[in-house]
């Protein structure tokens, strides 16, 4: 790993590799260099969004009669309403998300809805765990699927061991396992999200003075540097801190003996309260998103058509709007590959539609693709990992859940 | 059935529960005298650790090597700081132990007396790269070892200890008359007499004057440090830089010859009732909060000084009393306590080195206060909006490190038991992340306040 070693210099970032396996990185620390390598080097970089992401408000199905029914005035595209961008005419893309929205325009970029792992509940810690586990139930194992499919790469002409990246300070559950793993953050980490300092303050407002106080002031302090409009320059640093930790890790996997696997997560997807599809929260979170979509377009582009990028939620949010103007926790949602290997250009679903008794529950998107099947048709044709793997190493018990075709290619 | 005692007990005299813990500890008072009963608490054990002479002589010699260095030429920078070196390998160390005692102790409330006596006699590391190295070693050669035995002891060992010699400067203190003094010219440093009086014993409203002042500096005289020979690093009294004569201290002669003179003075020091009041003040409010109850402090002052200075019967006394249950959590963790009982509920073991950037974070360095004072020590002093802040982000850096499965709300449970607020409870449920749930379980007021 010298030569990105080096770029990290020139960058002036640090980086620590953390040998989850020290017997694995044995194994392959002697492999002699065969030759020339010029077989190709897949990437597989998967962007996890925590906190449940609304896939009707980010990918709103604007051609089904019901959806306004159920969002009313939050109904963006519909009706003379702005902030959509057109896809294939039944569903529409954010507007929030022009540079996703010009990948699909070239082919690169693939749009999934009505997706879902297999977890039914509706925690977040559990919804986590099971996208990260690739099990079938929470709490089922204490690696990641990701870190399984590093172990299950095909070596091909890599010198050393395939490793995963967790752009993060520490290796989160879907990179933990016996491969070697590299954990990296930009030297200048964002400071604890807004968020949780407002779930913080209303706690303390509650039942301590002295502490509601204190952190009041803290959170002022910490805007202050800004000018007025705290709200634009939260946004903005959000966006800022996501596309230096985009470009930063898309640097490392592209290098030629880089990770090429990696993980990024994006915090703050939240929205019980004034979700802000239009503008707002949700709105700048994916203008945030965005920009870190498109710095990893913009480094990754040496190896682009090597590339498959996964954005990912651990579920979606209920169909209706809740009495504070937001969403509360649902089931399916939406989904995006990005890359130059992938087969884009098209929204890929099984719309269930949004009936009173199509919802699940009578409240959620119902899931009709299952994310397992879309992760194995890309371990499969992108990855080059054979199927009996896929169905008992990387997701156990998912011989049932076949891999997506044509994902790639 | 967990009750609320036996979580004030992990949360007020202990180091935080662990997973478990709440539900295992028994009667809570009984728990907490068994462990200052125990004298293996608070003891450490790693071999791989310097004592304290070792240390200065490891120090010297760099320092030998790297004038002859510079006589001989070589180019600055060639020869790496030699206390940098010595830190680089022994810092951390020193800081993981701090980190394995925590992590390991039962309830936690021998470690919190190792805390509050280090404190009382506060090494301040960054004085100099010497007080720096010597600052662990300190903690672990005077205070340790005495917790839980006699105040005279430790007053003895404190005093005597090269490290505070060092740092409050008796150890170039000589006394004008002494041979020594007379032929070189040299005289007294009143620093550690000072604090001796001030911050040790009998406290800043304790009655004493700057003669006295004077006169116990002229008694601490000849308190110095081996430089050289196989004695490098130890403690000794030199008689050619001691002021002969008896000294008036505190109202009384002392016509002792040489060490024993001083030796005198700190027994007589140590067993004053003025001495015991001001001890007893601040031992009950660093646990008990700013407005300690006076019947409390006087009872305990009492019995300190009827003990000859056990500090196992003041802790024991203090946990016997009926206020120690009944007084509601009133104070804010120091960060330092903040991170310990962090790290046994998340069940998280950081390094030496992850700590002190923790802890710097957060203000509250290990060995590191900004005066002889030792860190401020109350409810206020870290009630801070910075600080609360800077709080924040240690505790996202814990739960991040948290990688375990348990659901937050079960820890939660688990760890605060009866005092998990039900708003907390909730807050947590409605988190949108695991790391999210505990970073607010972390900062929830029933976490924070003791």
């Amino acid at each position: 790993m010298d030569s990105s070693c080096a770029d990290f210099r020139r960058a002036q970032m640090s980086r620590r590799l953390f040998l989850a396996s020290a017997g694995a990185f044995v194994a392959w620390a002697g492999m002699p260099r065969q030759g020339f390598a010029a077989t190709r080097q897949p990437r597989l970089l998967t962007v996890v969004l925590r906190g449940a992401m609304d896939g009707l408000a980010v990918v709103p199905p604007v051609g089904d009669g019901q959806y306004e029914s159920l969002r009313g005035e939050f109904a963006i595209g519909v009706s003379g309403r702005q902030g959509v961008l057109p896809l294939d005419g039944f569903f529409g893309l954010n507007a929030a998300l022009p540079g996703l929205h010009g990948l699909y325009a070239a082919g690169d970029a693939l749009i999934i809805h009505a997706a879902a792992t297999p977890y039914r509940d509706r925690s977040h810690f559990d919804g986590q765990d099971v996208l990260e586990s690739g099990m079938a139930g929470p709490r089922g194992s204490a690696s990641g699927w990701m870190n399984r499919l590093a172990e299950a790469m095909p070596r091909g002409e890599a010198v050393g061991p395939v490793s995963g990246l967790a752009a993060s300070q520490t290796v989160p559950l879907i990179l933990r396992g016996a491969a070697p793993t590299l954990t990296w953050a930009p030297p200048l980490l964002p400071p604890v999200s807004g968020d949780t300092a407002q779930r913080l303050l209303a706690l303390y407002q509650a039942s301590d003075p002295d502490l509601a106080q204190a952190l009041a002031s803290g959170i002022a302090v910490d805007l202050q540097a800004a000018g007025s409009d705290a709200e634009i320059r939260r946004a903005r640093s959000m966006a800022e801190a996501f596309s230096n930790l985009a470009a930063g890790s898309a640097r490392l996997v592209a290098a030629e003996d880089g990770p090429r696997i990696a993980v990024l997560s994006y915090d703050g997807w939240d929205t019980h309260i004034s979700e802000g599809a239009e503008e707002g929260r949700l709105a700048n979170l994916l203008t945030a998103l965005d920009s870190g979509l498109m710095a990893l377009r913009e480094e990754l582009d040496p190896v682009w058509d090597d590339t498959v990028i996964a954005v990912v939620t651990e579920f979606g949010r209920t169909a209706r709007i809740n009495g504070s103007d937001g969403t509360d926790h649902g089931t399916a949602t939406a989904a995006f590959l990005l890359g130059g290997a992938v087969k884009g250009g098209r929204v890929l679903a099984d719309w269930p539609g949004l009936g009173d008794g199509q919802l699940l529950d009578g409240r959620d998107l119902a899931p009709t693709i299952d994310l397992r099947s879309v992760f194995k048709g890309i371990a499969r044709d992108h990855l080059g990992v054979d199927e009996r793997t896929l169905a008992s190493a990387v997701f156990p018990d998912s011989l049932g859940i076949r891999p997506l075709d044509g994902l790639v290619g | 059935m967990t009750t609320m005692q036996a979580f004030t007990a992990y949360s007020r005299f202990g180091l935080g529960a662990r997973k478990g813990d709440l539900a295992l500890i028994g009667d809570p008072v009984s728990a907490l005298i068994a462990e200052i009963s125990d004298p293996a608490q608070g003891a450490v054990v790693e071999p791989r650790l310097d004592d304290h002479a070792a240390i200065i002589t490891t120090i010297n010699k760099h320092q030998k090597d790297r004038a002859q260095a510079r006589d001989s030429g070589k180019a600055k920078g060639a020869y790496r700081d030699p206390i940098k070196v010595w830190l680089d390998r022994q810092g951390p160390l020193e800081r993981g132990v701090r980190v394995s005692q925590a992590l390991a102790a039962p309830v936690g409330y021998t470690e919190r007396l190792v805390a509050f006596w280090s404190n009382h006699f506060a090494i301040q590391g960054d004085m100099n790269e010497m007080s720096r190295a010597l600052a662990g070693a300190f903690e672990r050669e005077a205070i340790r070892p005495h917790v839980l035995g006699s105040f005279a002891d430790m007053l003895l060992a404190v005093t005597t200890h090269p490290a505070m010699l060092r740092y409050l400067n008796n150890a170039v203190s000589v006394g004008p008359h002494s041979p020594q003094g007379s032929k070189l010219g040299l005289g007294l440093n009143e620093n550690h007499a000072r604090e001796l009086l001030e911050l040790h014993t009998l406290g800043v409203d304790g009655g004493y004057s700057q003669a006295d002042v004077t006169a116990l500096a002229a008694v601490l005289t000849g308190w110095t440090v081996h430089y050289r020979g196989d004695s490098a690093g130890q403690f000794v009294f030199r008689l050619e830089a001691h002021e002969p004569g008896p000294q008036s201290v505190a109202g009384k002669l002392y016509d002792q010859a040489g060490f024993e003179q001083g030796r005198a003075v700190l027994a007589d020091l140590a067993a004053s009732p003025i001495t015991a009041q001001h001890l007893a003040d601040k031992f009950v409010r660093h646990f008990m909060g700013d407005a300690p109850d006076p019947a409390l402090v006087a009872s305990l002052a009492g019995q300190l000084h009827d003990t000859g200075g056990n500090l196992a019967a003041l802790a024991a006394g203090l946990v016997l009393s009926d206020a120690a249950w009944s007084t509601p959590p009133n104070r804010l963790k120091s960060p330092q306590e903040f991170l310990w009982s962090a790290i046994r509920a998340l069940g998280v073991a950081p390094d030496g080195t992850q700590v002190q950037d923790l802890l710097e974070g957060m203000g509250q360095p290990l060995w590191n206060p900004s005066s002889p004072a030792g860190f401020p020590d109350a409810a206020m002093s870290w009630l801070g909006p910075e600080a609360i802040t800077a709080r924040i982000d240690a505790a996202q850096t814990l739960a991040l490190a948290a990688t375990g499965p348990d659901d937050p709300v079960v820890v939660a449970q688990a760890v605060l038991g009866p005092a998990l607020q039900p708003a907390t409870q909730e807050a947590m449920e409605r988190a949108e992340s695991r790391t999210q749930a505990l970073v607010l379980m972390l900062m929830s007021p029933e976490f924070q306040r003791r």
